[in-house]
C-alpha cells in the first residue's frame, strides 16, 4: 500500500530542561485523515515533544519537517503558519474576552477594523460543521470547561489548520462529552485533517487512534498499529512493566461523622456562589470521594471545610464541634488535615528547605518549638524520620523544595499531614501528575489513613480512581452535590457521567439507565 | 452660574494634564506592563517641551519634542521590564527618582522664563453653546487633543483588531503568544507609546497650563493618574470622568484660597492628595466585595515562554 507523505515529521528531536531531559532524540509524523496517539504517563514528555510541534519551545537537536520542507518554528505563529494547531490541557484563550474576540486573535489577514459579522457567520458554519456548539457572544469565563474546549478547537479551526494537536482533550471531560468530542475528530480526520491525540487513557486510544505512539520518560519505545496491538501491550510498553491498577481495600465499618457540613454555602474568587448548601458527612474508617468536572465547586468545598474560606452560610462540624469560619489553625488543632492540589502554592513554600516545610503545620507546638525559639535538632530528627518513612528521596533536609520532583514533594507533603494522625484528610487531586509508582504509594497511604481509624475526602478528577478507592462517592455538579453514591463501583459509568452533568440522582433512579 | 463656569472651565484645563498620563498608563497597562515612573516622565516632559518651545519658539515643536522623550524613557522602561524580565514597581520608581532628578537639574537655568505657549482657540459653533462652550471649547488645540484621543481609545481597544491583540497580551501573554502574537514587541511598543503620552501631560502643564517652567512642577500628578487608572477601570472616558474631578478639586480649593477663606492653604491645597486616598479606599472596598474588575489579568508579570511548573 502506499502511503501519503506526511504532513508533518520530527526527527531525532532532543530537549533539556535544566538538567532534565524532556525528550530525547524521538521520532514522530502525523499523515492527513489520521489520529496518531501519543501515550504515555504523566511526565513521559508528550507535551513537550508537542510544544516543540508547536513552537512553544525550541529543541536542543532535532529538525521538523512540515509538507515535505525543513522548518524552524520560532514562535507559535510560525507553526499556525504551517499550519499546525494545539489545545493545550489548560486553554491558551483570554477568560474575559468573548468567544469570537478569541477566535480572531493574532491574526494577521484581517482588516484594522474588526468585521463581526462575517466572524460571527465563519464561527457558527465552522460550529455546524464539526459539531462544534458555542455562542459566538458570550465570554470565555461564562463558558463551561466543555464550552471552553471547543472554542479552543474552533479556534484552530479557524486559522486553517491542517493538523490538530490535541493535549488529554477528555481529561476535563464527563463520558458523554467526550464521546462528541470523538465525533468531531472523526468529522476532521474524513475532511483529510491530521489529528495528534495525547492520552494516558489506554481505551480512548484503542478505540480512536489508527497509530499509537508510546513515550516512556522522555524516550521513544515504539510506534504501532493500532489494529495490531492489544490495551495490555500498550499498557506495557507505557510503564514498562506489567502493572495493574489494583488497590487491597478491605471491608469496615464506618464509624462517627468526623466533618460534616450542613447547607454550606461559599463564595468563589469572583465572587460568584461556588458552594450552594451543600451538605454531607465524612466518617471514621470511610473514604469519600468527591466526583465532578474541574471548577464546579470542589475546591472551594474543601477550602471552606478547612479555614480557608468563609462559609456565607450553613455549619461546619468536627467531631460535632461547630467549627463554622474558625481560622485554620483551630480547623488543624481539630485534626483536619489538607492535602491542596496547588502543591507549590498552598501546600508549600518553594523556595524553603525540606525540614522547614516538613514543620511548618506544627512550629507552635513542643518539642519543635519552645518558647519563641524553634529546637533546630528536634526538627532535623523530625524531617529525617518523615524522609524515611514516606520515602521521599531528596539531596538532603536542607534542600529547597523547588527541586524536589512532583512525587516527592507530594510525598513530603503526605508524610506531613499524615504524621499527626489526623482525624480527616482532605486530599484534592493527591495523584496528579505523579508517576505509577508514586500514585500507588499515595492511594496506599490514603488507605491506610482509612483503616487507622481516620476519615477521607478524596477530590479527584479521575473517575476510575475515585471509583476504585472511594466507600461512598459524592457527585458535584455547578456547587451542588447531585447525589451521594453508596456503592460507586457497582454503578454504570454513564450514570455518573450524567450527574457531573447535573442530573440529579433522584430523577435517575426514577429513570433508570436502560444499559 | 457665574461662579460655576469659570470653575468648570479651569477643572477642564487642570484636569487635562492629569487626564494624559492616565491615558498613557492605561495604553501602558492594557499591554500588561506596570509603569510607576509617571511622575519622572511628566517631569521630564513639561521640561524637554519647554525647553525646546523656549530656544526654537514654537510650541508645537516642544509637544513633539515631549512625546518623544517620554516615548525614549518608555523604551528604557520596556527594556527594563520586558527584555531583562526585572520588577516593574522598581523599575517604576526608580524612573520616578530619575526624572525628578534630571529635569530639577537640566531645568535650572531655565527657572523664571515664560513664553507664550500654545495659543488659546475658541471652536466655532460649539464655542457658543452656553455653559458647554466655555467650559469644553475655548481653551487650546493641546487641550482638544486630548478629548479626540479619548474617543479614539475608547474605539481603539473595543473595535480593532490591534487593540483586541493588545487586550490579549495584557491579560493572558501566555495564550496571546499560542496565538502568534508577538507578547515582547507589542508590549515594547505600547510602553513606549504610552510613556510618550504621559510626557505630553507634563508638556502640557508647562505650554498650556502655567506657560512656565518650575521645578517638581507636577506636583505629584503622575501618582494621582496612577490611581486614576484603578479609578477608571482601564476605561478611557472614565478616566476623563476622573481627570476633571481631580481638575475640579483642584479649581475649587485655588477659587476658594482667592476668595480669601481661614481655612489654611496647606489644608486646602491637600484636597486633590485627599481625594485620591478617598478614591483608592472606595474601589478596595467595592473590590472585597467581589464586583468584577477590568484589571489586565497578568498586569506586572514579566513573560517567560519556556516557564515550567
Amino acid at each position: 500500500m502506499d502511503l501519503p507523505q506526511p504532513l508533518v515529521r520530527m526527527e531525532n528531536i532532543t530537549k533539556r530542561f535544566a538538567g532534565v531531559t524532556a525528550n530525547s532524540s524521538i521520532d514522530f509524523d502525523v499523515r492527513p485523515g489520521e489520529v496518531h496517539a501519543l501515550l504515555g504517563e504523566n511526565g513521559a514528555g508528550k507535551s513537550t515533544l508537542m510544544n516543540i510541534l508547536y513552537g512553544l519551545y525550541r529543541p536542543d537537536e532535532g529538525t521538523i519537517f512540515a509538507n515535505g520542507r525543513k522548518r524552524v518554528f520560532f514562535s507559535p505563529r510560525d507553526a499556525l503558519a504551517a499550519g499546525i494547531g494545539m489545545v493545550h490541557q489548560h486553554f491558551m484563550l483570554i477568560q474575559s474576552q468573548t468567544v469570537w474576540e478569541n477566535m480572531i486573535l493574532g491574526l494577521k489577514d484581517l482588516p484594522f477594523i474588526i468585521p463581526k459579522k462575517t466572524i460571527r457567520e465563519r464561527i457558527l458554519e465552522l460550529s455546524s460543521r464539526y459539531g462544534l456548539e458555542v455562542q459566538p457572544d458570550a465570554s470565555v469565563w461564562q463558558l463551561s470547561i466543555g464550552e471552553q474546549q471547543r472554542v479552543a478547537i474552533l479556534q484552530m479551526l479557524f486559522r486553517q489548520a491542517k493538523i490538530l494537536i490535541l493535549d488529554e482533550p477528555t481529561a476535563v471531560l464527563i463520558p458523554q462529552e467526550a464521546e462528541r468530542l470523538f465525533e468531531t475528530i472523526r468529522q476532521m480526520t474524513a475532511e483529510g485533517h491530521g489529528v495528534v491525540f495525547i492520552s494516558h487513557k489506554l481505551d480512548e486510544v484503542m478505540k480512536l487512534s489508527s497509530r499509537v505512539t508510546i513515550l516512556r520518560k522522555g524516550a521513544l519505545v515504539g510506534t504501532v498499529e493500532t489494529a495490531e496491538t492489544t490495551k495490555e501491550e500498550l499498557a506495557e510498553m507505557m510503564v514498562g512493566r506489567k502493572l495493574l491498577f489494583r488497590i487491597d481495600r478491605p471491608d469496615l465499618a464506618p464509624g462517627r461523622d468526623v466533618l460534616a457540613c450542613k447547607c454550606l454555602t461559599a463564595r468563589g474568587d469572583r465572587g460568584f456562589l461556588a458552594v450552594k448548601s451543600v451538605s454531607l458527612a465524612v466518617r471514621e474508617r470511610e473514604i469519600l470521594g468527591i466526583a465532578g468536572v474541574a471548577g464546579n465547586g470542589q475546591q472551594e468545598l474543601c477550602e471552606a471545610l478547612t479555614g480557608l474560606r468563609k462559609a456565607e452560610s450553613g455549619t461546619v462540624l468536627v467531631d460535632g464541634r461547630d467549627l463554622t469560619n474558625a481560622s485554620p489553625k483551630v480547623f488543624i488543632d481539630s485534626g483536619v488535615h489538607y492535602i491542596p492540589a496547588d502543591r507549590r502554592g498552598t501546600g508549600m513554600v518553594p523556595n524553603m528547605n525540606v525540614s522547614e516545610n516538613a514543620i511548618l503545620k506544627r512550629y507552635w507546638n513542643r518539642p519543635v518549638s519552645k518558647g519563641w525559639f524553634i529546637q533546630w535538632k528536634e526538627v532535623f530528627s523530625f524531617a529525617r524520620d518523615l524522609i524515611a518513612r514516606f520515602s521521599v528521596s531528596t539531596p538532603s533536609i536542607d534542600t529547597p523544595v523547588r527541586n524536589l520532583s512532583g512525587g516527592n514533594l507530594q510525598k513530603l507533603m503526605l508524610g506531613r499531614e499524615l504524621s499527626d494522625s489526623p482525624r480527616v484528610l482532605l486530599a484534592v487531586h493527591p495523584t496528579w501528575g505523579l508517576d505509577v509508582s508514586a500514585a500507588g504509594f499515595v492511594r496506599e497511604q490514603l488507605l491506610c489513613q482509612r483503616e487507622r481509624g481516620g476519615a477521607v475526602l478524596l477530590v479527584s478528577e479521575d473517575l476510575e480512581e475515585l471509583i476504585t478507592m472511594s466507600d461512598r462517592l459524592a457527585v458535584m455538579c455547578k456547587g451542588e452535590i447531585m447525589g451521594i453514591l453508596d456503592r460507586p463501583s457497582e454503578v454504570p459509568v454513564e450514570a455518573i457521567g450524567l450527574m457531573m452533568a447535573g442530573t440529579p440522582l433522584e430523577d435517575l433512579q426514577r429513570e433508570p439507565l436502560s444499559s | 452660574m457665574e461662579i460655576i463656569i469659570p470653575i468648570l472651565t479651569a477643572a477642564v484645563r487642570s484636569g487635562t494634564p492629569i487626564l494624559y498620563a492616565t491615558l498613557g498608563e492605561i495604553l501602558t497597562e492594557k499591554g500588561g506592563v506596570l509603569n510607576l515612573g509617571l511622575e519622572g516622565i511628566m517631569l521630564l516632559g513639561a521640561y524637554s517641551g519647554f525647553s525646546v518651545a523656549y530656544s526654537t519658539g514654537s510650541a508645537w515643536l516642544g509637544v513633539v519634542a515631549a512625546f518623544l522623550v517620554g516615548c525614549l524613557l518608555g523604551l528604557l522602561h520596556a527594556f527594563i521590564c520586558v527584555s531583562l524580565k526585572g520588577n516593574q514597581v522598581v523599575a517604576g520608581l526608580a524612573m520616578t527618582m530619575f526624572g525628578t532628578g534630571a529635569s530639577s537639574l537640566l531645568g535650572r537655568s531655565l527657572v523664571g522664563f515664560t513664553i507664550p505657549g500654545l495659543d488659546r482657540i475658541s471652536v466655532p459653533l460649539l464655542g457658543d453653546i452656553p455653559l458647554l462652550g466655555p467650559v469644553f471649547f475655548q481653551h487650546d488645540a493641546m487641550l482638544y487633543c486630548s478629548y479626540a484621543l479619548v474617543l479614539f481609545f475608547c474605539w481603539y481597544f473595543s473595535s480593532t483588531r490591534p487593540g483586541l491583540n493588545l487586550r490579549a497580551v495584557g491579560d493572558n501573554p501566555r495564550a496571546a503568544d499560542a496565538m502568534g502574537i508577538p507578547v515582547a514587541k507589542i508590549r515594547y511598543i505600547y510602553t513606549m507609546v504610552g510613556a510618550g503620552i504621559v510626557a505630553l501631560g507634563g508638556a502640557y502643564m508647562s505650554l498650556a497650563y502655567t506657560k512656565m517652567w518650575g521645578e517638581l512642577m507636577t506636583a505629584g500628578r503622575g501618582w494621582i493618574a496612577v490611581a486614576l487608572v484603578i479609578f477608571a477601570i482601564w476605561n478611557p472616558a472614565r478616566a476623563a470622568l476622573g481627570a476633571y474631578l481631580f481638575g475640579g478639586v483642584e479649581a475649587f480649593q485655588l477659587r476658594l484660597q482667592t476668595a480669601g477663606t481661614t481655612i489654611p492653604a496647606p489644608i486646602l491645597m491637600m484636597l486633590p492628595y485627599l481625594m485620591t486616598v478617598a478614591v483608592l479606599l472606595f474601589i478596595s472596598i467595592r473590590k472585597g466585595k467581589g464586583i468584577v474588575f477590568g484589571a489586565p489579568a497578568s498586569l506586572g508579570l514579566p513573560f517567560f515562554r519556556e516557564e515550567r511548573d
